[in-house]
């Protein structure tokens, strides 16, 4: 499987999720945003960092970028993406997520490991892993998730919300939402669930010398879905 | 053509809530001052050439929905001012 990772001017994650994807057999690009050509890959990663140096609102400039046409294809064909951070915040910002990502409510910038429960597996990112509790890091200052009311009911009514921040019991508190997000979302998936967004970084914990591996199950569960130039199989 | 200046404002919707605005209120309380609300937001100055009124207006609001307000979180208004 070939994974093509975007660099964007101010990305910050691209080498640590090519690494993650090495440690599950998988090959990865980095692929510079203004030219990137994402045909012939199986699925494509835009990482975290601080695109543009979030002027305007995290992720809107990148939005305007070449790569955003090609994202669209590239959805259009059902090709498997993921959004971490930064990324969730641009495929927010390009209309390939629903909803927007706003400063933390509380107004601090979090660099913290968090609890979430996988809420779907209508997606290639957690196909099989529906229910599963899994830790991983976050480092973020605008990652409250945020809809309004008709979208939230329906994206929840849609198996769309993929990730929720809980305590590590599982329980949706309050005291576990790292940065007042809606209903503790921390991730989303598009309608056909081959679009995934996540404030947290899957690529920091895909080894144990990083404090978890959870992040790995994320990205193993990719590998596990061939990408056919259609919706993925996993999607219902 | 004719050289105008576009003043966009860009607020978080009444329904999004506004932390920036929040804690600057809790910083004007701390002065004494009987502060109700705050909402934060940003404005905007953009100078471009266009061919009339209409024209520049057209261009400045083409500003607002493709960049510079998110419309799932933001308003925006303009002004339009020949230069």
């Amino acid at each position: 499987m070939r994974i093509a990772v975007l660099r964007f001017p101010g990305t910050w994650s691209e080498n640590d999720f090519a690494h993650a994807i090495s440690l599950v057999g998988a090959e990865a690009d980095i692929l510079w945003h203004a030219d990137a050509d994402l045909r012939g890959y199986d699925a494509a990663i835009v990482p975290g960092g601080f695109t543009y140096g979030d002027y305007l609102r995290a992720g809107a400039i990148a939005a305007l970028s070449p790569a955003a046409n090609e994202l669209r294809r590239a959805d259009a064909e059902g090709m498997p993406i993921l959004g971490s951070c930064n990324g969730f915040q641009i495929l927010c910002e390009i209309g390939l997520l629903p909803g927007a990502l706003v400063r933390n409510r509380h107004l601090e910038f979090r660099c913290d490991w968090v609890h979430m429960r996988i809420e779907s597996d209508r997606t290639p990112f957690t196909a099989g892993l529906r229910g599963e509790l899994v830790r991983m890091p976050i480092a973020h200052g605008e990652g409250c998730w945020v809809a309004d009311e008709l979208t939230l009911a329906r994206i929840e009514a849609n198996g769309q919300v993929v990730f929720r921040y809980t305590d590590d019991r599982g329980a949706a508190t309050p005291e576990s939402n790292p940065n007042g997000s809606t209903a503790n979302i921390a991730g989303v998936a598009n309608q056909a669930g081959n679009v995934v967004g996540l404030m947290p970084h899957p690529e920091r914990c895909s080894e144990e010398l990083l404090g978890g591996t959870d992040g790995r199950r994320v990205l193993e569960a990719l590998t596990g879905v061939r990408h056919v130039g259609m919706a993925p199989a996993s999607v219902q | 053509m004719t050289a105008y200046v576009a003043t966009i404002r860009v607020r978080p919707k009444a329904e999004v809530r506004d932390p920036q605005g929040e804690a600057i209120g809790g910083a004007l309380r701390s002065l004494g001052l009987d502060v109700a609300d705050v909402r934060t937001g940003k404005e905007i100055t953009v100078r471009f050439d266009a061919s009339d009124g209409p024209a520049a207006q057209a261009a400045a609001a083409k500003m607002g929905e493709e960049l510079l307000a998110n419309p799932v979180i933001e308003d925006f208004a303009i002004e339009v001012a020949a230069e």
